[in-house]
């Protein structure tokens, strides 16, 4: 406390003899919240700074001294519990002096000029060509054969699985599913990136993420079929997967409410000083709703070590990008938040694990936000009950399928490197697809989940209401057992 | 409104926090913090600003331990006013006990006395499930004595049980919140007129104690009840139809709610005086229920 207070008082010199310069200074007056002040407290983030130079210091409550100020987040509030000194009669000559609270870093002009809608370019990050060569210059990240090798098996397992819980659902084994076509590499080598430890806010088209984690084929099949094995014991549609031991929360349909959440937890790990940060995943669509900007500016605003990692696949359902929004890409959203972002090749497996890497540990030692735009394009359907081609071409469809497959595009790479071959891939196509058969069918002679499930989970312990509800039905059962679904267990 | 003054001061600026003005944002930041397994308590200037955020405590908090089979509890509480002030009109009156008393997964709360609020609040916190805990703008302001057990530090009150704050043997009366206070003076009126009313203090809307309500209607065969909301799909609803379903019966006359008119609040003083149930409301409501002659609508 008491470095803090030395760099109060002589702030508050500073910032007395600035303000009173009065008529002699002619140039530009530096504004008090200058960039260019000398970093008194330099372990201390910059944020804390700039509330210091506002305020006094005989005031600082008792609460704040107990803080550690590995928490930077404190808010104006404690601070400027005291007036500020009164301004002399003097006043201010200086028409070039801007101080109004809502602006840090400008100044006046007059110059009738408006800001322009288009943002600055924002570069896309990629390391590999399409052709899945480094591209020249590139520094690849540092990735052995073993963890390369894995990201591609999850990738095709995950292509596999896609395509046979599609067929799946086309015969009528489950009511719905969606396929991430196209977003392996953006979902496979964003998780890849992660550390267990970091708790997963999904959309819904990353069951790669989750396939990542570790949760097995079996496990993917009993959800979809709504069995008795089903971890979300029967409540959710297919696809709505969760797992607490792989830190992945369960999918909720509406879109964008898990960004908000994500937030919400990535304070809490800050809290808890956990070497963890949380990761929300979501569309482009999903940038237009309020919950988006609620919490980028949370999440900023709180200095939450939370990744934004949006799957700009060009697509929200059928509504085409150019009806999405009007700025140029999602990246430069964060700037208007004050936050850090990145676009990326989503497609460029090497590259998408480079950005989420370092972001990650930016994340987590600096206690901020990162937005990570993953451009790709989704080459499936929006899900099983969509038809893409009453409103897409078939040429831009066919293109994105054919020649931009991020799968083989790192196939190339791993095959450039020696460490994949034809032979080995056609074994993995094939065992893969007999394990997910295996699973399916497993999955499909289970038992439903039992009645008991029906009243349980809505309380921590259910309530006398739902007690009487579940002995009414009972009852109906044990009146009419023929009328009772023989594969549903009590 | 004051309610959480000093709290910064003693517990710091990590754990009560200030925030934009976003409520589908600080919700939704409270619910994630809750899944993580942190405690929160959110809130809300008054529940019509969490209209902006229903979204997030129905969807996000009632329903995840249910949809996420049981792998995910969300022990978040939901504080704020509640119900009519004065003179804030429409957009800051509305009551919300019947919307959220109607969903599975959320325990509903509605505080009248000093007594209430302490045990109730903390049992609300500690309780495991999201719980939407109504306070009153009006109330707070309103003083109670109170026993040294209520003062004691680890003082809770069980959620999903009444209390009866007045007994009596020839109408059951039920409120929430404010109304409670109304219902009293209303009781007093009615002794005058030898009339003996039983309040039921409800405290909890969602569990409702349905037990207490038919025990006292099977006492006293007539029952009024009293909310500062809607009519339409009410409190009073539901525990007419409770009462109907398992203490027909027992009943001796109609059932009578006195609610809320069927307006939005309006705002100059003597038109949110005609929107609001007053305790002459009550008083006539009881003698109706008992046969008595009443004069047939309010006076302005």
């Amino acid at each position: 406390m008491a470095l803090i207070r030395r760099a109060g008082r002589s702030l508050s010199m500073l910032k007395r003899s600035s303000l009173f310069h009065g008529k002699q200074k002619k140039q530009r007056q530096q504004p008090i919240v200058s960039p260019s002040l000398p970093n008194l407290t330099p372990h201390l983030p910059s944020s804390l700074i700039r509330l210091q130079i506002n305020t006094t210091y005989s005031a600082i409550p008792r609460g704040i001294s107990s803080c550690s100020f590995r928490s930077s987040y404190i808010p104006n509030r404690l601070l400027t519990s005291e007036a500020q000194p009164k301004l002399p009669d003097e006043g201010i000559d200086d028409t070039q002096f801007l101080d109004f609270p809502g602006v840090k870093n400008t100044a006046f002009t007059c110059d009738l000029k408006f800001v322009s809608e288009k943002s600055e370019e924002v570069p896309c990050y990629r390391v590999l060509s399409e052709l899945g060569e480094p591209v020249d210059g590139a520094k690849l990240p540092q990735m052995a054969d073993a963890l390369a090798l894995r990201i591609y098996e999850n990738m095709i397992t995950l292509q596999v699985m896609d395509y046979l819980f599609y067929e799946a659902q086309r015969q009528g084994r489950f009511s719905f599913y969606m396929t991430c076509s196209g977003e392996e590499a953006a979902i496979v080598a964003s998780a890849a990136a992660l550390s267990n430890e970091d708790v997963i806010f999904a959309q819904y088209r990353e069951q790669g993420a989750l396939m990542w984690r570790g949760f097995d084929l079996q496990e993917f099949a009993h959800q979809c079929y709504s069995n008795s094995a089903d971890y979300g014991k029967g409540r959710q549609m297919p696809i709505h997967y969760g797992s607490k031991k792989h830190n992945f929360v369960t999918i909720s349909s509406p879109i964008a409410t898990q960004l908000s959440h994500a937030v919400g937890a990535a304070y809490s790990l800050k809290m808890d000083r956990k070497d963890a940060c949380a990761v929300t995943y979501f569309g482009d669509g999903a940038t237009s709703e309020g919950d988006f900007h609620a919490a980028m500016n949370f999440a900023a605003v709180m200095e939450a070590p939370v990744l934004f990692i949006c799957r700009n696949n060009g697509w929200a359902i059928s509504t085409p990008i150019t009806d999405q929004y009007r700025s140029d890409g999602v990246a430069t959203k964060s700037r208007a938040y004050g936050m850090r972002s990145i676009c990326v090749d989503g497609n460029d497996a090497l590259a998408v694990y480079s950005a989420v890497k370092s972001a990650r540990s930016m994340a987590i030692s600096e206690s901020r936000p990162i937005l990570i735009e993953v451009l790709t394009y989704r080459v499936s359907h929006h899900s099983t009950s969509d038809d893409s081609t009453k409103y897409r071409s078939g040429e831009e469809l066919s293109h994105w399928k054919v020649m931009r497959d991020p799968v083989v595009r790192f196939r190339r790479w791993l095959e450039g490197n020696g460490w994949w071959n034809r032979q080995k891939d056609t074994e993995l196509q094939s065992h893969s697809r007999k394990k997910i058969i295996a699973a399916m069918m497993n999955a499909e002679s289970m038992k439903k989940p039992p009645l008991s499930d029906l009243f349980t989970d809505v309380y921590d312990s259910i309530p006398t209401n739902l007690k009487e509800q579940e002995s009414y039905v009972r009852e109906a059962v044990a009146k009419n057992p023929n009328l009772y679904p023989s594969d549903v267990p009590l | 409104m004051q309610v959480t003054k000093g709290l910064l001061q003693k517990f710091g600026p990590d754990r009560v926090l200030d925030t934009p003005i976003t409520e589908a944002g600080f919700t939704g930041l409270g619910v994630g913090a809750a899944f993580y397994g942190l405690k929160p308590v959110v809130e809300f200037m008054t529940f019509n600003f969490a209209m902006q955020a229903i979204d997030h405590i129905i969807n996000s908090a009632a329903k995840t331990y249910y949809m996420s089979g049981g792998q995910i509890s969300v022990p978040i509480v939901f504080r704020g006013p509640n119900g009519a002030a004065a003179g804030v009109a429409a957009q800051h009156s509305q009551c919300f006990a019947a919307w959220y008393g109607s969903c599975p997964g959320l325990k509903v709360i509605s505080p009248y006395s000093s007594e209430d609020y302490r045990g109730l609040l903390k049992a609300a916190i500690r309780d495991p499930d999201p719980v939407v805990f109504l306070e009153n703008e009006l109330m707070y302001g309103e003083t109670f004595p109170v026993s040294d057990e209520v003062l004691d530090s680890n003082f809770t009150l069980p959620i999903g049980k009444a209390k009866i704050e007045r007994e009596g043997k020839d109408v059951t009366i039920t409120a929430f919140s404010k109304m409670v206070g109304y219902a009293l003076k209303a009781a007093d009126e009615l002794a005058k007129d030898g009339i003996s009313a039983e309040v039921i203090n409800l405290r909890s809307i969602r569990p409702l104690d349905r037990a207490t309500i038919n025990a006292s209607v099977r006492k006293t065969y007539r029952l009024v009840t009293v909310e500062e909301g809607w009519p339409q799909h009410g409190v009073g609803a539901e525990i007419s139809a409770s009462v109907v379903e398992e203490s027909f019966e027992y009943l001796d006359a109609p059932i009578d709610r006195i609610t809320g008119a069927d307006v939005p609040m309006p705002y100059a003083a003597n038109l949110e005086r005609l929107a609001l149930p007053q305790v002459e409301d009550i008083v006539r409501a009881a003698k109706r229920a008992c046969y008595r002659q009443v004069p047939q609508s309010a006076a302005a």
